[in-house]
């Protein structure tokens, strides 16, 4: 016969594997139905997305991979690759007749293994199962890595590695398929080829184990969970920590994705929330989501103006800040555009450093000496260059930046998280302070990407933000500031009321003196430097309320013990920007900036 | 014989098909699914194709009366519609729908609605076309695809050394008379 199909015969791996194919077209699932049959594999064909959901919640450990269609009427093929990828971590194969770089890109990014174009070759379905292997062999490798770097940042290997491979614009698609295999090749030689013989340390979260997962959260509360907690009451024994932690990461990513589809969609969805839900927990994201909406359309409209004095006087400011700390020369060159965001980000920042405070305080020292000197360099490094960056780029609302950000922006959203790790390993106050305040520049740095440039919210801030972090409070006041720093501390208070799971309306009775502060504010003219810094603040009035909202409503949410809480709330932000850049009309740049904000978020989310 | 006249008709107006665009190597694909447990795969497919996709046809009829048009909807009728016509390698139908995109990428309604109705007919052609020719396979006897005659193949050499795809077996042996 010379139609001679890849049929495995002898081989009994291949055959039998369990696949399911997604497809609104019935003709393709009938097609594809074949095809797969007859490469021997098991198939189940659904027209629906949301059946296939199903299907994979009720049969657990049903499926060894999906292949689904990207645009499918009742889910986008998208959604779907991300809640598979979350709750039963199997590979998923997204298919399109469009091959669109950016689409791809997309399906690649929200961690599809592969993405084939139609019309489907029986060939390339033939050869799926190495996705299977490849899942179960990478999840060794990145156990492997988290045993071996200890505690410090799970995803950090995924994120320098997609740093490299990813950061040029443009389509370098190939690359980054190029640099999978690459690794992979590298897997092979090491002898990882064995899926059985390295089970045991892959952590596979089969829906059992998911739902065990869930229930510890709902026992715990979602307001206190910590994966410690939840490791004590999941009671499995090979689960570790790290474990916990970077699905609990997942979970609340998942769960922020859900509930913004709800307000979306609110026929839909209503069943998971219950599945799922603890209470209170989905309030808090749709409000950050239209707070920074706002904020961003307050700091469009301010832009401009307040640009321009400020970017020239506030070089003084900066020499107090020197004479605290030698990291903080680097800092003028944030400091135009930080009128933008008022007062909002800092408190914020300050908030998940805190966080961070108590999560790591239960660290052992070792590892903690481990790592400072190294981050401490290296923290240096990126801020430096982000205020190089900035400097040489005038602040520009347009999108335009995107590209010159890129370089830098990938580094920095993962020293964030780094940084956190030592504020508290480090207790003397002054090293505290100036790691916070790099920690909040760093931060707000990775904010970056956003149009309005919410990076480095005031030079102000850094000053104040050591005496809200640190528990210890050491006043850092410069004479100029005074203003700024009580309406920090204040903010400061909200923090630690967060942290002591304050009940909400304390945190909003926190609020009201800075309010009236900035409202008292408000009547100096704009002349001086200090009056400057005071219209950092004016402009945040305006947003004061949602802040202390935000505040509270995240009190709810972000537990103090959980570094992976940074990560979520980076890519919370992240997810708001795609999200609405996406729909918005294809800008190359737009897309480009994406395709930088994005990696990461992605990387973090579905790679480990 | 007629039958054999039958069958020799049957893989020329196959081969038409590929010669003058109308369908592509999906199409062969699709043949070659073809086999004992599914004997009539690919007009089953054909058949599922165009029960499906007047769906389709009806979504973008109804984007394209409304004003103003919506061109992101437009596209995205189109993507589903250009995705199922892939499926049985519907060549032509799938330019159209290729141009069609293209005109709704740049906001040009009068493209748009010219291109549908070229697309259409493109749509309506081959369904004709494949009608008569899954009419014509029936009618050429019964299906020897069922047990693939290894020997007739010996009996046209000729097809073996000029071989340009594959050929479902029951129209093989036509060559060979």
């Amino acid at each position: 016969m010379e139609n001679g199909f890849p049929i495995p015969k002898t081989d009994k791996f291949p055959a039998g594997l369990r696949v399911l194919v997604v497809d609104d077209d019935p003709t393709w699932l009938k097609i594809l139905e074949k095809m797969l049959r007859r490469c021997l594999y098991e198939v189940t064909t659904c027209g629906l997305a949301r059946d296939a959901l199903r299907m994979l919640r009720e049969r657990k450990d049903g499926f060894d991979i999906v292949i689904s269609d990207v645009n499918m009427p009742d889910m986008d093929g998208f959604k779907l690759l991300e809640r598979v990828g979350l709750e039963m971590d199997l590979p998923v194969i997204m298919m399109s007749v469009d091959g669109e770089t950016s689409r791809v890109m997309k399906g690649v990014q929200h961690g599809a293994c592969d993405y084939l174009l139609k019309p489907i070759r029986m060939k390339e379905l033939s050869n799926i199962w190495q996705h299977v292997i490849r899942k179960k062999i990478h999840e060794v490798k990145d156990t492997e890595s988290h045993e071996s770097m200890g505690n410090i940042q799970l995803m950090r290997n995924e994120s320098d590695d997609f740093h490299d491979g990813l950061l040029p614009s443009g389509g370098n698609l190939g690359a980054v398929k190029k640099r999978k295999d690459m690794e992979n090749g590298k897997h092979d030689e090491q002898g990882l080829v064995d899926p059985s013989a390295s089970k045991k340390a892959r952590v596979v979260w089969s829906v059992d184990l998911h739902q065990k997962f869930v229930d510890a959260v709902n026992q715990i509360g979602f307001d206190k969970v910590g994966p410690k907690k939840i490791l004590d009451l999941m009671n499995v024994p090979w689960l570790t920590r790290e474990h916990v932690a970077s699905h609990l990461q997942k979970f609340r990513l998942y769960l922020s994705r859900l509930q913004k589809e709800n307000e979306q969609k609110s026929s839909f969805g209503g069943l998971k929330q219950q599945d799922f839900s603890s209470g209170d927990l989905p309030g808090g994201f749709g409000f950050q989501n239209s707070i920074s909406m706002d904020l961003k359309n307050a700091a469009n409209r301010n832009f401009g103006y307040i640009r321009n004095e400020i970017s020239i006087d506030n070089l003084e400011p900066k020499v107090h800040e020197g004479d605290m700390k030698g990291m903080v020369s680097f800092l003028p060159g944030t400091k135009p555009t930080s009128p933008l965001m008022g007062d909002f980000p800092p408190h914020h920042k300050a908030r998940m450093s805190s966080q961070m405070d108590l999560t790591h305080s239960f660290k052992s020292l070792d590892q903690n000496f481990k790592h400072q000197p190294l981050e401490s360099t290296l923290s240096t490094q990126k801020w430096n260059k982000v205020s190089m960056m900035q400097f040489k780029q005038p602040p520009n609302q347009e999108p335009k930046p995107y590209p010159l950000l890129e370089d830098d922006h990938s580094p920095l959203l993962f020293s964030g998280p780094k940084h956190h790790f030592q504020v508290d390993l480090q207790n003397s106050a002054p090293s505290t302070d100036l790691r916070t305040s790099l920690q909040v520049c760093n931060n707000s740095s990775s904010v970056k990407i956003r149009p309005l440039n919410t990076q480095c919210r005031s030079n102000d801030d850094r000053i104040e933000f050591p005496t809200g972090c640190t528990i210890n409070s050491i006043p850092l006041a410069t004479g100029s500031h005074i203003k700024n720093q009580e309406a920090f501390e204040t903010a400061s208070t909200v923090t630690l009321g967060v942290k002591n799971h304050m009940v909400a309306e304390n945190c909003i009775n926190n609020w009201e003196p800075v309010r009236e502060k900035l409202t008292a504010g408000e009547q100096a003219l704009p002349s001086s430097l200090e009056e400057n810094s005071q219209s950092c603040l004016l402009q945040g009035d305006g947003c004061t309320e949602d802040i202390g909202y935000q505040n509270v409503e995240l009190s709810d949410y972000y537990n103090p013990e959980l570094i992976a809480d940074l990560q979520a709330q980076y890519y919370d932000e992240f997810e708001f920007n795609c999200d609405k850049l996406f729909d918005s009309i294809e800008n190359p740049l737009v897309d480009q900036g994406l395709f930088m904000a994005y990696p990461q978020a992605a990387r973090v989310n579905f790679c480990d | 014989m007629d039958r054999n006249q039958v069958h020799r008709q049957v893989a020329l107006m196959r081969q038409s098909f590929f010669d003058q665009g109308f369908l592509d190597e999906q199409f062969i694909q699709l043949e070659e699914l073809q086999d004992e447990a599914n004997p009539n795969f690919v007009e089953e497919v054909v058949t599922l194709y165009y029960r499906d996709s007047t769906r389709l046809i009806l979504n973008i009829e109804q984007a394209l009366e409304k004003s103003p048009l919506d061109f992101n909807k437009l596209d995205c009728h189109m993507h589903q519609f250009k995705g199922s016509s892939s499926s049985i390698g519907a060549k032509k139908v799938k330019s159209e729908c290729t141009q069609f995109r293209e005109y709704c990428k740049a906001g040009n309604g009068e493209g748009c609605m010219r291109t549908f109705q070229q697309l259409k007919k493109e749509y309506a052609i081959l369904k004709k076309k494949l009608e008569t020719y899954f009419q014509m396979a029936r009618q050429a006897g019964p299906k020897e695809i069922a047990c693939r005659p290894k020997p007739k193949l010996d009996i046209c050499p000729d097809l073996e050394k000029n071989y340009v795809g594959w050929i479902p077996s029951r129209f093989r042996y036509t060559f060979s008379f």
